[in-house]
């Protein structure tokens, strides 16, 4: 018996250090660092970066190692990212919120890459305006921007979600779903809103140019591994400019480094281009910080907090959407100072603006 | 006695008692390795959902059946386990019938064993899951392709099976209803079919995990209430404290239904359970 209590205890000991490994990724000064990124048009830049070696430069300049590994799934790399496996990830203001900020990890919003300017979209099968929408059956995905693009349609009519019946439906299946005879709206994002669209009958009534910079695609890091290694910031936002200052420019190098991510995202470099053209990309670090450092980001994150906290995101015990706090570039804080988990950050965009890295 | 003397590990049998502890044990070192996983995540984030604390997962249980959500008024447990599994119930009915009729036809008639037999093991290769765009288009978004799905996932291997256990019929039983006067038709239902009544449950025992894992794949796809458009929904939001309650529940709902399976085909065939033991 003596040796079998033994047994068991350095069973669970073994057990719960396999489990502990995961969450130690975070804190203390490291050489050695992981982001994950999934495919998105907003955040195809990350993985041409690592394959032409650019992220690899900037690592080497700052005598760090960054590993980007791509996810195909999401919202995976956002629960991986939440469990503590990666330092960095990409995900959008929204999911940012819910996922890592709610799950008591505080995240830190280091490059806003660009904002939906169309790419989500609202589609109507046989009626071409929104408010056609009314009573209907809607397939999205629950509980995504889709789901809150479709809220903030509503509202423009001054309605509400009980007006309309979500239907959750898993985005890989929505082109087929849309053309089954008992889908006639839809809510998804691209490449799979030009998809439907190509669908005789599918009428775009609402997007996310209407309520622009809401959605935000953003590249977020774990805020204690960046303080105590600010190198690992600097050397992603040198990557990401340096990449956006090739891809966005109008020469052939710019042509096939978008055709090269248009074909990592399934599509090709005129796909890849009409999705970008739905897409407010910040081609250069000012840009980027100007946005960030707006007042519309605060009324950005208090109707999207808003939205969460009506569903119940922001945790059960949330009596008020203040519960986490959420920290902008200018030292103003939403909801509760004392337990801020999500931060803009513009100063290592600012860095790369002015050249100091 | 004088086996065991010979002290061959294959030879040592553990009392009763000891023996019921053995039985407890991986699952206490589960639910051990578990908590101290769980402390220790807990202490570096209180806020942390991979495994959430014994106590949070109660208060999930608590809310999500016995206290009407926020939004809908609904007690969401039951409403999900009621849509759940009228799905499997209809799939499984299906399936169960489809396996057993087609079975027993092929299995006993030479003229549809050729025309199926090789058809059906080519079919039942192919998997659903790959398809399942064809499947939405052919039976739309609603419980009708999701009840298809299952039925796709596990009627093949019903089919096969019990055509299988019918040619292992002995075929004196067939001659000799023959000799007697029997038609085909007498055979199949007086002969075959009361044969294979306990063989359909050891089908529908083994199909029954199958089921769920097509279930739960169909709600994670278009739905609006289930257990796994639950688990799936919530999975967005890393909220293990719901989802681990769920696994659990449906862990349990397999294990009652195969449980009720067996006792009732003990039951009800209790010439088969028998025979199976002397063999």
């Amino acid at each position: 018996m003596k040796l079998f209590s033994k047994t068991l205890v350095a069973l669970a000991t073994s057990m719960s250090l396999m489990v502990a490994g995961a969450s130690s990724v975070n804190a203390e000064e490291k050489k050695e660092f992981k982001l994950a990124w999934s495919i998105y048009v907003g955040w195809m830049p990350w993985g041409w970066a690592a394959d032409q070696g650019i992220v690899d430069k900037w690592a080497d300049k700052y005598d760090i190692e960054i590993e980007v590994v791509q996810f195909n799934d999401y919202i995976e790399s956002i629960n991986q990212y939440t469990a503590g496996a990666f330092d960095g990830v990409t995900a959008t203001n929204m999911d940012t919120l819910a996922i890592p900020s709610v799950g008591g990890v505080d995240t830190t919003a280091l490059i806003v890459g660009d904002f939906s300017n169309g790419n989500d979209a609202l589609i109507l099968k046989g009626a071409d305006s929104l408010d056609a929408v009314l009573g209907q059956n809607v397939n999205l995905v629950e509980l995504s921007v889709s789901h809150y693009l479709l809220a903030r349609a509503l509202e423009t009519l001054g309605k509400a979600e009980k007006d309309v019946a979500v239907v959750n439906t898993s985005d890989a299946d929505m082109i087929a779903a849309y053309q089954t005879d008992d889908v006639t709206a839809v809510v998804t994002w691209n490449p799979l809103v030009a998809e439907i669209l190509e669908i005789p009958g599918a009428n775009k009534v609402f997007d996310s140019s209407d309520i622009p910079g809401e959605i935000m695609d953003l590249t977020v890091v774990n805020t204690e591994t960046l303080a105590d290694n600010p190198a690992f910031g600097k050397a992603l936002a040198g990557a990401w400019y340096e990449t956006m200052s090739i891809m966005l420019s109008d020469t052939p190098e710019g042509a096939a480094a978008r055709a090269a991510m248009g074909e990592a995202s399934g599509t090709d470099l005129a796909g890849y281009d009409m999705q970008l053209a739905s897409t407010q990309m910040f081609a250069t670090a000012s840009d980027a910080v100007t946005f960030t450092t707006s007042e519309s980001v605060t009324s950005t994150m208090e109707s999207v907090r808003t939205f969460l906290f009506e569903r119940g995101l922001l945790g059960d015990g949330a009596s008020s959407p203040d519960i986490v706090g959420i920290a902008f570039p200018d030292g103003s804080v939403l909801g509760d100072e004392g337990n801020v988990k999500f931060r803009f950050n513009a100063d290592y965009m600012s860095m790369a603006a002015d050249g100091s890295l | 006695m004088a086996l065991s003397r010979s002290g061959r590990l294959i030879n040592k049998h553990p009392g009763s008692a000891a023996g019921r502890l053995l039985a407890v044990l991986p699952f206490a070192l589960l639910l051990l390795a578990y908590a101290v996983g769980s402390d220790i995540r807990l202490s570096e984030n209180p806020n942390d959902k991979l495994l959430p604390s014994f106590s949070s997962l109660a208060d999930a249980v608590e809310r999500m059946a016995f206290e009407p959500d926020k939004r809908t008024g609904d007690y969401l447990l039951w409403v999900d386990t009621v849509a759940s599994l009228s799905r499997l119930g209809g799939g499984v009915l299906l399936a169960t019938l489809l396996g057993a009729g087609i079975g027993i036809t092929v299995g006993l008639i030479p003229y549809a064993r050729w025309t199926m037999s090789a058809f059906i093991a080519v079919f039942a290769m192919i998997p659903p899951l790959a398809v399942l765009p064809i499947l939405f288009i052919t039976f739309g978004l609603g419980e009708t392709s999701k009840v298809a799905l299952i039925v796709f996932g596990i009627a093949p291997f019903m089919m096969r099976d019990l055509a299988l256990r019918v040619s292992e019929l002995p075929s004196e039983q067939i001659v000799k209803a023959q000799t007697l006067g029997a038609s085909t038709w007498h055979i199949a239902w007086r002969i075959v079919l009361p044969q294979m009544m306990p063989r359909i449950i050891d089908a529908l025992r083994l199909s029954l995990g199958s089921a769920w894992l097509f279930l739960i794949a169909a709600e994670a796809i278009a739905a609006q209430s289930g257990l796994g458009y639950r688990i799936f929904l919530l999975r967005r939001y890393l909220a293990m404290d719901v989802i681990l309650p769920y696994v659990f529940w449906i862990t349990l709902l397999a294990v009652v239904f195969d449980f009720i399976l067996r006792r009732y085909q003990v039951w009800a065939y209790p010439w088969f359970v028998s025979e199976r033991a002397q063999s």
